[in-house]
């Protein structure tokens, strides 16, 4: 995939803010666009709705012109490396109503230092256990910030 | 109330023992995060903000303040030894100072650009003190339009110079403004792209935006690869540290051209830091008698800069503090801050909370002093923090982050609007959308919708009154020239070649 055309995100990045815009402006007929009060909440939606949908196709329209030359190879496995790394990020969130903060931190330490950045298995049980106990220490005891808790009472 | 008693009542707030402790606090984690390659002042003013909400706002503003200045000091330390800009406003530190640093003189190059960043640091509180009160009084005449129409000149000079490509940052404004629009409409109470979500009724927060755009699109840009830079040494000691006399009288020039440069562009809304010492590095170049040597390790070429994005920081509160315009991403946040606590930045602010607005402006003095003080003898220190392995400092962040989202609201609902935005912030990144339109839509969307809808009932629907104020026409016709430079061909090529320059 790598030497994949970057235009090709401007034309899909596009193609969503163009999607957006829409909705933006059917959401927003469904509201009072002027009264005896002046504008409704429907007003200012339709003029940035509208607006959306003219930049998006610009966009669209200027990126498929564009030369050969000025479009860049987009890095894939980079790329993956970051949603990767999101996708974890997303999991542990999913994981704080059943584990709490502590444990869906701590795995997500623990995610990070050994698969993504190939550390020692120890290595990375360490910083898991010290991130954990020291976010610990810090917001729940000294500062006394509320984590969230899961089933097991932490 | 005058300038200097002014001054004085803020000097008495600003030395209290608690904002001292506070202001050392936030220049020193400003420094901390300027010197760390990929957190910027935005992403941590963000992060720590739900933590100063128990605090005393003009205590809390300080700290968030001194991030904001220390951050400067500490970015030029991984641009002089890494060649790697701690910030992006240090970005034209690494063209001399890494080469200084090569030819042994790293030591002298930190030493200047701390020298340079107190001279230029202090001038920018001295002239945002002089500038500040006359600007709001002159704002108290301003009405819905003139506050719609400031509000759209802020924003077109933001969208001008935040990125090479104006459609997408216009784009990333306009989705600003959308996600402002979420929640309860304020004068129908109509709800609004909810998506039946009841958690949405009250809107989206801004601590999780900004967090979620700034702190975690920037980690996880950082986290594409897993290759570190190669650090040069750290001079030891206080004398290693000390430019020679010559080399301090070649900066002369630099220190006075880096201050009114720096203030100058930091008024303006959208220009920033970075502009700021690009320009000033220009002219010491333009002004210098041997503009060949830039870029070969001269002094001047890190005072001049270094100076400009410390004055800077002064030059972008005035808008904020008198006119509750934000300039940047991280002025937007202190702006953000500011409502949160139950202030209303504008023209009346100095006027009814003078010990904030003078307790500010002293503690800036008092924290100058400080950043010099700590920078000198402990930049060896602080270059130790670049030792702190990423797969430490990374999931850091992250867990930062989630705790300071769930603080605000307890709700975990906004942890995943977090991870949402997250993902936001690194797509735009990857696709070239900035990030500054988008937090500024969304900060002044809120405010621009009010103004725009009081100036319509005002004249009973007539448009027209937008453009029969002198004022708001004068606004007005500015945002569209902005919006119309591109079109203009030498006027566009200006305008790409300061983005590109920029990095």
């Amino acid at each position: 995939m790598e030497g994949s055309r970057f235009s090709s995100g401007e034309v899909v990045s596009g193609a969503v803010l163009a999607g957006l815009g829409t909705f933006i402006i059917i959401e927003a007929r469904g509201w009072v666009y002027v009264d005896a009060d002046g504008p409704g909440p429907g007003f200012f939606p339709t003029w940035y709705g509208i607006a959306m949908v003219v930049l998006s196709l610009l966009l669209i329209a200027g990126s498929l012109r564009k030369a050969r030359a000025a479009v860049q190879p987009v890095k894939w496995h980079e790329i993956s490396r970051a949603l990767f790394t999101w996708a974890a990020f997303a999991g542990s969130v999913a994981l704080l109503k059943v584990l709490g903060f502590m444990l869906s931190f701590g795995l997500l330490t623990l995610f990070v230092v050994a698969v993504m950045y190939r550390r020692p298995l120890w290595t990375a049980l360490a910083v898991a256990v010290g991130c954990s106990l020291g976010f610990y220490a810090v917001f729940a005891l000294a500062l006394d910030v509320g984590l969230p808790v899961g089933i097991f009472g932490f | 109330m005058d300038i200097l008693s002014g001054l004085l009542q803020g000097f008495a707030v600003a030395l209290a023992p608690l904002n001292l402790w506070w202001c050392f606090v936030g220049v020193f984690l400003g420094t901390v995060v300027g010197v760390l390659p990929g957190l910027g002042p935005a992403a941590t003013i963000a992060m720590l903000l739900p933590l100063t909400f128990q605090m005393n706002p003009t205590t809390a503003l300080i700290m968030l303040c001194g991030i904001y200045y220390g951050a400067k000091y500490g970015g030029s330390t991984t641009a002089i030894l890494l060649n790697v800009p701690g910030e992006s406003a240090s970005v034209v530190t690494c063209l001399d100072g890494y080469q200084m640093a090569r030819k042994g003189r790293g030591g002298a190059a930190l030493g200047i650009a701390a020298i340079a960043s107190f001279i230029a640091g202090t001038f920018g509180v001295v002239a945002l003190m002089l500038v500040a009160p006359p600007l709001a009084k002159f704002a108290l005449s301003f009405s819905s339009p003139e506050y719609f129409a400031l509000m759209c000149l802020g924003l077109a000079m933001v969208v001008l110079l935040a990125g090479q490509s104006m459609v997408k940052a216009l784009l990333a404004m306009l989705v600003g403004l959308w996600i402002a629009s979420m929640g309860t409409d304020l004068f129908t109470a109509r709800s609004r792209f909810t998506f039946g979500y009841s958690e949405m009724l009250d809107g989206i927060d801004f601590v999780v935006v900004a967090i979620g755009i700034f702190a975690l699109g920037e980690v996880l840009g950082n986290m594409e690869t897993r290759e570190g830079e190669k650090m040069l040494p750290v001079p030891k000691g206080l004398r290693n540290l000390l430019p020679t006399l010559a080399e301090l009288k070649a900066c002369r020039f630099a220190f006075l051209n880096g201050s009114v440069i720096g203030f100058l562009i930091g008024v303006l809304p959208g220009a920033g830091s970075t502009i700021a010492s690009f320009i000033s590095y220009g002219i010491e170049k333009a002004v210098s008698k041997h503009p060949e040597k830039f870029g070969t390790g001269v002094p001047e070429g890190v005072a001049a800069p270094e100076g400009a994005n410390n004055s800077e920081t002064g030059g972008a509160l005035v808008p904020l503090l008198t006119l509750g315009i934000p300039g940047s991403g991280t002025t937007a946040i202190l702006l953000a801050a500011l409502i949160l606590w139950g202030l209303k930045p504008g023209p009346l602010m100095i006027h009814d909370n003078p010990d904030l607005f003078w307790g500010l402006v002293a503690s800036m003095y008092v924290g100058n002093v400080m950043l010099l003080v700590l920078n000198l003898p402990l930049i060896p220190l602080f270059a130790q923090i670049l030792k702190l392995p990423v797969y430490v400092l990374y999931p850091v962040i992250f867990g930062i982050s989630i705790v300071g989202v769930y603080s605000v609201s307890g709700s975990l609902f906004d942890t995943w609007m977090l991870a949402v935005f997250g993902l936001l912030g690194y797509l735009m990144t990857k696709l070239d959308y900035p990030s500054a339109p988008l937090i500024l839509g969304f900060v002044l969307g809120d405010s621009m919708e009010r103004a725009l809808r009081q100036s319509l009932m005002m004249s009973q629907g007539e448009l027209s009154i937008l453009v029969s104020r002198p004022i708001s026409a004068i606004m007005l016709s500015l945002a569209a020239l902005i919006l119309l430079l591109p079109l203009f061909r030498k006027a566009n090529a200006w305008r790409v070649k300061a983005i590109v320059e920029n990095g």
